[in-house]
Parts: structure tokens; sequence; C-alpha cells
């Protein structure tokens, strides 16, 4: 290991001057350094200081000093003086700034700490030593009204001690020691920045970059040829990048070095080094290292080669930057990954994480170190490619991927198209080297994966989504979450999704009082068409909503696709609702028949509705169409009284049983006073309207009851095909997507399958908007809940960029009764009810939309379970918002 | 929102008196504002022979609901909690009570200036509320008002009369008819309208608690059913103080999901006050939640014996720092917290009501730094591996595994045996076949609402053993309560020791248990 604490990144030396002043010194900085000046009191650092670096960049300790004490002087104030000295500097180190420091250092315990304090925020600590004599020193702090009086003898201990220290300098941990002789050389020195060598910012590709080779030449040149490199040039002038790993294992390390060396030598590859070139350098340098993991055979394989060879390949590697940084900061290729704060930095530490990665110390149970999760944690904004660990499919995890897909072990060699994200592989010839253990399965669900971690999901999180950025999810929202999300939802692996709020129309101006119609409404489509149009969507769909429940349905083609792709045993998917709980108390395959009520011959409910829909997936030859396995639907769940029955008796049924009960007496009480010549006024005449409100009430939750035996009376209404294998739909127009699902409704020969009704309208069109109001008119008129709006491009943006609403809600007049109340229509109720805020929920509603897509596009991607139950759970805890629950 | 009070005469005591007792002129409608909307009386009939006033409160809906919005009193905390679909408007519920002693207040003093005779007379009255709401249905307004002297007609109300299989509403059309004075039936009604309504969320202020329990002055304290009267305020009292620390987050997400919040905000028992006797009656059972109390059936609660069971295995098991996972109330943490020989004492638990009532229970704001050093409760979920709970000498899952769907049991073992990994681990969880001992318990029922399964001693054996040997544990079986030679205890108790069995070990103790179990059956 000790090789890899040396940093090849900068050529360590002490450059010492001759003294005789007769050539200007140039003196090479590197951009992102810890420059300790060094130099007795007089001998001119902050002048040199001031010449040569920004003022931002010059911490001196008198400064300090006199922060802390109002006296730049006074020694006493030292050790707090260099404490805030040692801050200013961690904080600007820690943001990447050079920082030279100001101090006499002159002492090996001042420097000591400098150079640690370089260390902990990987950067090169360089020493620029002031040799300056005496006589020189003490002449100027003499001019100086506030060093006049400092003893010669302080001088003369400070040249004494500077002297005594500058052979030990690079052993100190210094990485440059410029040491200027004589105030006339001091004087005359330039100083040069110099770029990091693992700063390639300036190149900006477009790069291929290649996964771990190990030795696989054949299938790096069918590599190379697929990705339209003919004898190591690209025609378009792209650039192969090597993650490293080249050697060891395969059959032909020396033919991949010689092909990677010279596309290198060309200017036509950049090249990482990986742990195994690493060690392959040390045994050409002699060093004792062992034989194992494939060093063997590239050593065996290299003995046929010539010496020049052998000695061309030990200088390639021993001139391989652990990492660098490329396209304006966006783009960072290493060999084993690196957290953000090691991006760009020089230190024996970023070498050995670059090339080793971070282990947690523990060793699997084939005695392979155990790698810690980095990449979970990483939030850079640079995308970080990587090899060094065999997995299956190469997949983005938090704008990090691992191309290494395990060439030598069988599995394929990977390149990645960058900028344009493309994965492109070919599959090994044959298994090389047997794998010590198997190739992990990241499969979604996490079937072999890591368990859900209470990290994932507790206290207030931020969830990076790609379609609306950062998206915080609260403290107390995350806890009301996690109790439901704990005690009733369904398995999280057969969860991977869970639908947004929608947000309603605007409150509609309409007011037909004194017209023929004499209504007056709180929602009304006329908004809704309207808002698209100011959004710029041209072209919506109406879409009949149904009053059942929202349903999402995760239907599998069998059992083994639930288990391998899921996770989930026993079971061929899950029917679950809007906070993730299952509609039929049977979903557990382990239930015994006595809890599995309303099953027929052992077949839950829910199975038996998966099985419906399975059979009309099948019917209507959506798997081959779709190239999947399993299907995730968006969709109404009828009647309403299935699930909601508890609700409408405590509440809907109640209330309209309480009016029933009361409304007679009170009616014949007040028309016995009034024939008694009572004036009763107006109160008659409300009460009456009153009562047929209610009775309104009682027929509007009414309509979206009836009764269920089993499956008879069930209905499921889809509108959606959310996802399928390596895909989300969810940017499928919903004409497109009201095509399959037809189909699927066509093919249902079980009668469970409901067509959704729907409109297309032309929001620019005033006789398009009015067929579109007249269709909800009559719809709602006859007692249906209302439709949603929709874009007809389903996932749509506005010309600012920012996402539409995915979908608007107008419900029907008599609708709103179950949500407002029986009276609501009541024009003083109306009035007041008009006064509603929708920005939250439309806020919320975006929100939730985000966390909805992003959770659909982690789940194509392959990602691990853990990740798309971040984005589910956000929606379920952003519904617990407090945001106004009848919008 | 409906009421009306009859009585009857003759021409020397005219029914129309009723007209100065109450101090409304039976000509005349009247209308009065009250805090809940307007309140009219009116004379349906007015006559000699028969006179009958009738209260009607207007309830505006949208102001009650509004009303919660701002930071007025008397209104519902959070806009969440106030529905615009409510009985409110219809129901004779508290708002009615209210009205009733704002309209007719002298009346319900005695008080009548013009007449001052008339109070002290009883009348023949009859009153009628169409609709009532009623927690505890019609046997329970019986109860009520028949010690009063009243003569009492309660039919319940169908929910709904397209759907007779939905059954009855919780409200019933009520009649009382007797010979009272009429202060004493209006304070009547003022106190036991509220009594029986069965409203969630409050909309009548503290101090108006306090005025109805001064109007049960003369009466209340010789009623039969005086205990559940006041518990009924006290629980009304309590309710009023728990707003402030209403799951907001909960009533919203049950409202996503159409369904009342109850139905996911249930980790903790509503009533609070009555759990001991509970615990007493067999702490698994749902109390009835009308306040009534059964009598006690066993003389050691069984909750008590588990915790001493579980206090003793910790004991032995030399562990000083624990976890209980579930923690609920905090019970057993309460428990831990009397041995100092426990050092560290974590309560986990998902519901945040829970453990907000855990902590109450335990008084941790108020305890001396010391103890409280021993002791932390924190929200978590089984669900999930969690670091924080690495390192620990034992894990207590008390009555915990049958609240999990059997689905996502997997995961909870996980947590605990893999990533957790207590030396010691004690799952307590019911014993079904024990459930035909328990006399209340009808057939077929699980013990708590919230229970998704309970196991026969064999399915528990068999999970334990599988779980251990999958784990690398030990597991030994301990019985907890009577240990009944045909059914077994009440609560079964495994004790798993991490490294004390392979894989077949634990799998040969697991059948042991059984094969015992089964032979104990034989012999019984």
């Amino acid at each position: 290991m000790t090789e890899s604490e040396s940093e090849n990144e900068s050529g360590t030396g002490t450059d010492t001057g001759t003294g005789t002043g007769s050539r200007v010194r140039t003196l090479p900085v590197t951009d992102l350094s810890l420059v300790v000046l060094i130099g007795a009191s007089g001998s001119g650092k902050s002048t040199f200081a001031r010449k040569h670096f920004r003022p931002t960049e010059v911490i001196s300790s008198d400064f300090c000093r006199g922060l802390v004490a109002d006296d730049e002087n006074d020694q006493s104030a030292s050790g707090d003086a260099f404490d805030v000295l040692h801050y200013i500097a961690g904080k600007r180190l820690a943001a990447g700034r050079r920082t030279v420091v100001d101090a006499t250092n002159v002492q090996q315990e001042s420097r000591r700490q400098l150079v640690e304090l370089a260390r902990k925020h990987d950067v090169l600590p360089i020493a620029v030593v002031l040799d300056v004599p005496e006589e020189v020193c003490a002449a100027r702090n003499a001019a100086r009204a506030d060093r006049a009086d400092m003893p010669r003898r302080v001088v003369r201990r400070h040249i004494r001690e500077l002297r005594r220290s500058l052979r030990g300098l690079e052993r100190e941990g210094f990485r440059k020691v410029h040491v200027l002789r004589g105030a006339e050389e001091a004087e005359a020195a330039e100083v040069r920045t110099e770029k990091r060598y693992n700063d390639l910012t300036h190149l900006t590709g477009p790069f291929d970059i290649i996964g771990d080779v190990h030795g696989c030449s054949s299938e790096l040149e069918s590599l190379l040829g697929k990705l339209g490199y003919a004898d190591g040039v690209h025609p378009a002038g792209r650039t192969a990048v090597f993650v490293g790993d080249l050697v060891d294992r395969g059959p032909d390390s020396p033919g991949v070095l010689r092909r990677v060396m010279s596309m290198v030598a060309s200017g036509d590859a950049l090249c990482v080094p990986g742990n195994h070139e690493n060690k392959y350098g040390r045994h050409l340098k002699g060093r004792k290292v062992r034989h194992t993991h494939g060093l063997a055979e590239t050593v065996e394989q290299m003995a046929g080669e010539s010496e020049e060879f052998r000695q061309r390949v030990r200088e390639f590697i021993d001139g391989l930057v652990s990492h660098y940084v490329l396209d304006g900061g966006r783009l960072v290729v290493c060999h084993a990954g690196l957290p953000e704060k090691y991006h760009g930095r020089t230190s024996g530490r970023v070498r050995s994480h670059a090339l080793y990665g971070e282990t947690t110390g523990e060793t699997d149970e084939f005695g392979l170190p155990v790698r810690y999760p980095w990449a979970e944690d990483y939030r850079g904004r640079a995308a970080v490619v990587y090899g060094h660990t065999p997995v299956p499919e190469a997949t983005w995890l938090n704008n990090t991927i691992c191309l290494d897909t395990g060439a030598v072990f069988g599995g394929k060699l990977t390149a990645l198209r960058y900028p344009e994200r493309e994965l492109v592989d070919v599959p090994a010839e044959r298994v090389w080297y047997e794998p010590v253990r198997p190739l992990a399965s990241e499969a979604p669900g996490g079937h072999e994966g890591r368990p859900l971690d209470l990290a994932d999901v507790h206290g207030r999180r931020v969830v990076e989504t790609r379609h609306a950025g950062r998206v915080s999810v609260r403290e107390e929202n995350a806890a009301a979450a996690l109790e439901v999300m704990s005690r009733f939802a369904v398995d999280p692996r057969l969860m991977p999704y869970l639908p947004p709020t929608m947000a309603p129309t605007a409150t509609s101006r309409v007011d037909t009082r004194g017209g023929a119609a004499d209504e007056l409404f709180l929602e009304h489509p006329a908004e809704a068409f309207e808002q698209y149009r100011a959004d710029g969507v041209a072209r919506v769909v109406c879409e009949e909503k149904h009053m059942g429940s929202r349903a999402v349905a995760l239907v599998c083609r069998d059992e083994g696709t639930a288990r391998d792709r899921f996770g989930a045993a026993g079971v061929t998917g899950a029917l679950y609702t809007r906070t993730g709980r299952p509609f039929f108390p049977d979903s557990s395959p382990d239930s015994s028949p006595e809890s599995a009520e309303g099953s027929a011959e052992g077949v839950s409910l829910t199975e038996r509705i998966l099985g419906r829909v399975r059979d009309a997936v099948t019917e209507a030859g959506l798997w081959e169409e779709l190239g999947t396995d399993w299907v995730l639907l968006d969709a109404e769940l009828l009647p309403w009284s299935l699930k909601a029955s508890g609700l409408l008796r405590s509440q809907y049924a109640a209330v309209g049983a309480a009016a029933g009960a009361v409304f007679p007496g009170a009616l014949a009480a007040l028309e016995g006073a009034a024939a008694r010549g009572v004036d009763v006024g107006d109160l008659l005449v409300r009460q009456r309207e009153r009562a047929a409100d209610a009775a309104a009430f009682t027929d509007a939750y009414r309509r979206y009851c009836w009764p269920t035996s089993g499956l008879e009376g069930v209905r499921l209404a889809p509108f959606q095909i959310l996802a399928v294998q390596g895909r989300s739909l969810a940017g499928v127009p919903h004409d497109e997507q009201l095509a399959l699902i037809d189909r699927l409704v066509t093919a249902d020969a079980s009668g469970l399958l409901a067509t959704t009704r729907r409109l297309y309208v032309d929001t620019g069109d005033p006789d398009s908007v009015r067929a579109g109001v007249d269709w909800w008119l009559e719809m709602t008129g006859r007692g249906g809940e209302g439709m949603v709006v929709k874009p007809l491009g389903a996932l749509v943006r506005s010309a600012q960029g920012r996402l539409v609403q995915p979908g608007i809600k107008c419900r029907g007049r008599e609708y709103l009764r179950i949500i407002y109340g029986p009276e609501y229509t009541r024009p003083e109720n109306l009035d007041r009810l008009r006064s509603r805020s929708l920005n939250h929920k439309r806020s919320l509603a975006l929100r939730e939309y985000a966390l909805g897509l992003e959770a659909l596009d982690r789940l194509a991607d392959g990602e691990p379970l853990w990740r798309v139950h971040e984005a589910v759970f956000g929606v379920l805890a952003l519904e617990s918002e407090p945001v106004d629950p009848r919008l | 929102m409906f009421l009306t009070i009859s009585t009857t005469g003759a021409p020397e005591h005219p029914a129309t008196d009723l007209g100065h007792l109450l101090h409304k002129h039976p000509d005349n409608a009247q209308a009065f504002s009250t805090s809940y909307g307007t309140a009219h009386v009116l004379y349906p009939e007015a006559s000699a022979e028969r006179c009958t006033a009738a209260l009607l409160l207007e309830v505006d809906a949208v102001a009650l609901v509004r009303r919660g919005k701002g930071k007025g009193r008397g209104g519902a905390p959070d806009a969440a909690l106030a529905q615009y679909v409510n009985d409110r408007p219809y129901a004779a519920s508290s708002l009615l009570a209210v009205a009733l002693s704002s309209v007719f207040s002298s009346a319900m003093k005695g008080v009548c200036r013009t007449r001052p005779e008339l109070p002290g007379r009883p009348l023949p009255l009859r009153i009628e509320v169409p609709a009532l709401p009623a927690r505890g249905g019609a046997d329970l307004v019986r109860a009520l008002f028949e010690p009063l002297g009243w003569t009492v007609d309660a039919e319940p109300v169908p929910l709904d009369t397209a759907f007779p299989d939905w059954g009855d509403s919780r409200y019933v059309r009520l009649v009382l008819e007797g010979e009272q004075r009429i202060a004493d039936a209006l304070r009547h009604l003022y106190v036991l309208l509220p009594v029986l309504d069965d409203a969630k969320h409050y909309w009548v202020s503290s101090d108006e608690v306090d005025k109805l329990l001064r109007a049960g002055e003369g009466w209340l304290p010789d009623h039969p059913e005086q205990k559940l009267i006041t518990s009924r305020y006290l629980s009304r009292r309590w309710s009023l103080t728990r707003q402030a620390m209403e799951r907001l987050e909960l009533v919203r997400l049950a409202e996503t999901d159409d369904s009342a919040v109850e139905e996911i905000d249930n980790a903790v028992e509503e009533v609070e006050e009555v759990e001991e006797v509970e615990e007493a009656e067999g702490a698994e059972r749902t109390g009835t939640d009308d306040g009534r109390t059964d009598a006690a059936e066993e003389p050691v609660p069984l909750a008590v014996r588990r915790r001493e069971a579980i206090v003793a295995v910790l004991r032995d098991a030399g562990a000083a720092r624990v976890l209980d996972l579930g923690c609920g109330q905090g019970q057993l943490v309460q428990a831990l917290l009397k041995d100092v020989r426990f050092t560290e004492i974590v309560g986990v638990d998902v519901s945040m009501r829970a453990l907000a009532v855990a902590s109450r229970r335990l008084k941790l704001d108020r305890m001396g730094e010391r103890q409280a050093g021993r002791v932390r409760l924190v929200q978590g979920s089984l669900a999930y591996t969690d670091k924080r709970l690495k390192g620990y000498d034992a894990a207590v899952l008390s009555e915990v595994v049958e609240h999990l769907d059997l689905p996502r049991l997997p995961a909870l073992e996980y947590a605990v045996f893999g990533a957790a990994r207590p030396r010691t681990v004690i799952v307590t969880t019911p014993n079904v076949e024990y459930n035909v001992r328990w006399g209340t318990l009808p057939a077929g029922h699980v013990r708590h609402s919230d229970h998704r399964f309970e196991w026969t001693r064999e399915e528990f054996g068999n999970w334990a053993g599988t779980v251990a040997g999958r784990h690398g544990y030990g597991v030994e079986f301990v019985p907890v309560g009577p240990d009944d030679p045909e059914v077994g205890p009440p609560t079964q108790m495994a004790v798993f020791t991490l490294g004390t069995g392979t894989g077949t070990d634990t799998g040969t103790s697991a059948t042991t248990t059984t094969a015992r179990n089964t032979k104990e059956e034989k012999a019984a």
C-alpha cells in the first residue's frame, strides 16, 4: 500500500536557487494548494505574497493577531490568532481555493499543523522559503515603526531555525519546496500558476468511456469497432477514456496495453489507473507483490514481450493520473468511484480512494472486502463514471455509473457514450476467469439487493428529481408516511409508484343565474381549457372520472416474474390504493384460508383481479408488443363503496340519514305555524330548499354505491400504463395510451375492465371548447363525477420550461355536494366557497407528480429498490402536507 | 338542529302557558343569533288544549368549517378536521344544546317574571327530537332518560333505505313523555344531548363543558349512569386538550384514501382512562368504548404478567442495554426503569402518538436527569433496517409481530435478527388456541381489531425456529399466563439467543416444543 500513497500528480522536489541572483526564478505553484511562506521576520513574506497572489488568497498571522487582539504584534495572542488562521484556511481549502499562509513558519511544529491541514483537505502543501540575510531583515524591521524595538536576537533565532529546517521540508510533507536565497532572488522571482494534472476540464469530448477490460483484447477490439473506432481512431474525433484495470485475469493483457498505450500516445484516449495496473507497476519496479487475482497471467503473458515494451508499460503506468475532471467539471472518471469532496483534489488519500474505493473494514461471505456504498450518498453535480466492482448491468445511481460488467467473468464489456449517456456493450466471448463471488444482482425490487434502510426515508429529506429538481420532504410528513407505510402498505417491493394528487380547475366564475340553466358553478371546465391554453397546450384530452377509488395495479406475467423482477414470492403483483394500502385484506400470500374471506378456491381477490388483467394483456398481445413481463397500471376501482364503505356509512350516509329524519318534522312545524298565521318569513321556503339539497346529496353519493360479492360488481377502469420493463410510459401521449387501454378492455372477456370515455379538445378553438363544456355538462348532469383534462402530450412543459399540471379535475356540480356539503350550491355558501386558494394544491400536485415520474424513471433504469422507494415514500409524505382536503 | 316541546292543558291551565315559561310568544316566530347559526322559535300549534314550541337551529356549515381557519375560540383547530359534509346542520348535537341554553336561559333557570308560580309546576310534557345522535344506541338513551322520570320512545333511524344491509345509523328518533318541570326538562336535554352526541371533533369550548356539569346539579349525582355521564365529560375534556396534539398529517393521509382517521391512527387506544381496567380484563381486547366497564376476569392482568416474564428473561440474560421495539404507550419501558441494571432503555415505535403518550406516561419532561439519561423514545420502523438499533444487549418485541401483515414479516425479521442483531431477542404474541378461554371474545375473532393474524403454538414455533436457524440464534419457548393443559397459555413467548444454536439445533428445539405441545394436547 505504501506505493499507492505516493502521488504521481506532481513531481515532488526541492527547487533550490543558486543564491547568486543571476537568473529570474520561476516558481510553479499548483492552482489548488496550501502555500506556506517560510522566512524570518522582515524577510519580505508579505511583500512577496502581495506581489504574486490575490489579496484574498493570503492570510497573515499578523492580521489574525490584529483580529483577535487589536494589535498585530501582541505575541500573547498568537495561539488564538493561529486558531483563526487555520480556521479560515480550512474553510478556503474545503471550498477549493488556493491559500497562502503568511507567517514566519520557521518552527517545525507550526509547519506540521499546516501540512496536516493541507492533507485534511486533500490539497498540495507547497513551501516557499525566503532565505534572506539577518542584516536585511533587521534593517527592514527597524524601518517599521511597529517593529522598531524588535530585539535583534529574535530575527537571529528565526534565521537559525529556518536554516535548520531547510533540509527536512520534503520529509515534513511539502510536495514542492522553493527556496529563494537572498533578497534579490526573492524580489526577482516569478510565480507561475499550474493546473493540477487531473484537471482536464477544458476537454469536452465527446467521450466513449470504457469499463474494466482485464486483458479481454478481443472484446475490446469488438467494442471499439462497435463504437466506430478504426485502428484506435474515431473518425468523428471522439476520445476513448479507460477506467483502468486493463490487465490481469484475461487472455491478452499485453494486447490491451498495446492498444490503449498507442491510443493514449496519439491523443485518441485517456486512461486512469486501476488497482491492477498499480500492482503490476509495482511488480515491474521490482517490488515484491503476490501474484494473485490474475496477476500471474499478466506476468506470464508479458514474459513473451520485449524488455523495451515492458519498460514502456512501466513508464505508462507510472505516468497515470488517479482521476480526471473533464468537460468543465461535469464529468469525473476514475477507477473505483470518488466522492465529490475528492474531485480534482490531490493527495495520497484521493489516489487510494480512486484506485481502491472505500471499504467498511468488513469482509463478506466470500472473504472479499465490503465496499462502502459511496454512490448512495453521492449528491454531486459531476457525473462520476467508474468501474472496479463487477455488476450485471451498468445503471445510473445518483449521477454515477459503474461500467465494470464483468467481461472477464463472462459478462460483457460496456462503454458509455458521453454526453449522449448511451450504453454500448459487447458480450464476453467466454468466461475467461471464474469469479470468486457471483455477479451481484441489482434487480429492481432488490431481490438480492440491500434491504430498505430507515435512513433512506426518515426525517427531513430532499429527493433529487430529473423533472423538477430537488423536492423537499419535511420531517413531520415523513414521520406520518413512515407510520402508514410500515403499518398499512403493501410490500414496498411491489409498490414502485404512488399516484400524485391532482389540482382542481381554477374556481369557476361561470354564473348562469338568470339564464336558462340558472345554475352557479364552483368548478367548470372552461377554466381548465383556458389554463392549458395559457400554458401553451393546444390539445387536451378530457377523460371521464369514474367515481371509483384510485388504484395502482402491478400485474406480472407469472409468479416467476414477480419473484425475479420484484423479489416478492407467492404473488403475481399487487393492487393498492393512493396511500399504498391493499384494496382487499387477503393479499397475503401466506394467509390461511379462514382469513382470506371472499376467496374462491383459495385464490385471493387481489390475485383474481390480477389474473383477469393478465389475461387481457395476454389476449391483447401486449407482453410481446411492449417487450415486457409486467405492466404497471393507473386505474380506478369501482364501486367507490368497495373501499370507502366505512366513510360512507360513518359520514355520508349518516348525514343523509340525519337530514332525512329531521326535515319532515321541521317542515311540518313550519307549515303548522304558517297555517296559524304566524309570519315565518322566508324560513319555510329556505327549509324546503335545504331539504331538497339534502335529498340531492343522498342521491349524489348513492350513484357511487352498489353491492358487490366477491368480484361480482367490481370494475377496474385503467387509464394509463405507467411503466413496463425498462421503460417509463409516463411520457406517452394520452391518445396512444388510451388506444392501448382500449385494446385491453376489448380483450377482457371477464367484464372486469371498464372503458374510460374521452373527448379531445383544441384549447384554442372556441367550438371545440364549447363541445368539451357540453360533454361535461351532459355527463355531470346525469350525476357523473366529472372529468380530468390532461395535456395530450402527457408530460409537457410550458414555454418557460416548467412542468405543466399533468391533469386538472373538473368535478360535477352534484358530485361536489359530497365534498362541500349538501347545501354548497346555495348562493350565500357558494360565494364564500369561491374564495379558495389553489396555489398550494397546484404546487403539491406538481411536486408529487415529479416524484412519481422519478420513481418510474428509477424503476425503468433498474435502480435499486431503495432509490425507487425514496421517491414513492416522498409522494406519500407530501400527501400529509396541510392543504385544503376538499381541493 | 330541531326539537319540539309540547304540552297539553285545559281552559283553567291553558297549554299556551308554555309561552310564558319559555318567554317566547306563541304567535310570533322569533330568531336569535347564536355562535353557530340562527336559532328560531315558533309554535306550530298553540291552543289551550295543546301547545307545541319548536326550536330550529340553522347551522351555518360553511362558517363552522371556515371558523376553524382563524384563531377564534370554539373553532375546529384545523380545516382538515372540519368537514363540510357534517351532520351538525341536521342532528340534535351539542350545538343544539348550546342554542337551547342561550334561547331558553331564563326557562332553564326556572325564572318566569310574568307568572312566577308557573316554573315550579310540573307539566305533562312531550319532547320530540327527530334526529338525535346517540352513541350507545337506543338502549343507552333509555338508560339515561328513564331514571329521570321520562317515558322513552327511541327508534333507530336506518342509514340509507336504499341500502338496507348498511343497517341503522347512529341516530334515533326520540320521543320523551312525562310530568316534568320545564326547567328540569331543558337541563336534562342540555346535559344529555352532548353526552349522547358522537362528535369526533368538538366545537364547544371548555368553559361550556363546565356549564354542562353545573346544569347537572340536582339530578346528576343520583343518576344511576352518573359515572358514564361524567366519564364522557372527562373524555370530552381530554379530547379538547387532545386537539392540540392531533396528528393532522395522519388525518390527511386518511382523507387521501377516503377513510376515517381512526382506521390508521389507531396505535393507541382511544379511551386512555379505562386502560387499566381493560388490562385487567385482558389487555388485548378492544374495550367497549362507551366507558362502561365490565367486571374483571383475572386477578393479575395478563399484561402485567407478560411484563414480569419479559423482565425476568432480561435479567437472566444479563442485559443492560435494551430495545423495546414497538414500545406503544411505554408500559414496559416504565417497568424497566424501575431496575437500575437496565442502564439504557430505548423505546421505539412507529406511531408518533404512541410515543407522545409514552412520554407523558413516563413524565419524561419532569424526570430527574440521571433517570432520564437511561431512557430514550424514538420513532422507528421495523420495516426498515436501522443503524441506530445496532449493538444492544437485548430487544423486546412484545405483542408486535401480530400487528404486521404476514407478507411484511420478513422485513421485520431481517431488521431485527439480520441487521440489529442483539444478543437476546424476546418475542411475545397471543396464542390463538387460548382464545376459546376468553368468555367475552366471540369465536373466530382476534383479540384486537388491528391484529393481522394470531398464531397457534405450532405456527409460532415453526416461525421462531426458522428465523432462529436463518440468523444463527437459538430459541426457547416460555408460557406466559396460566398454562392451560389443553390450549396452552394466553401469551406465548420465544426467547432467542445469539449463537446458542445452529440452524439444525434450533430446528430440533422448535420441533421438540411442538412435540411437547402435541403430547399435552393428547393428554388433555
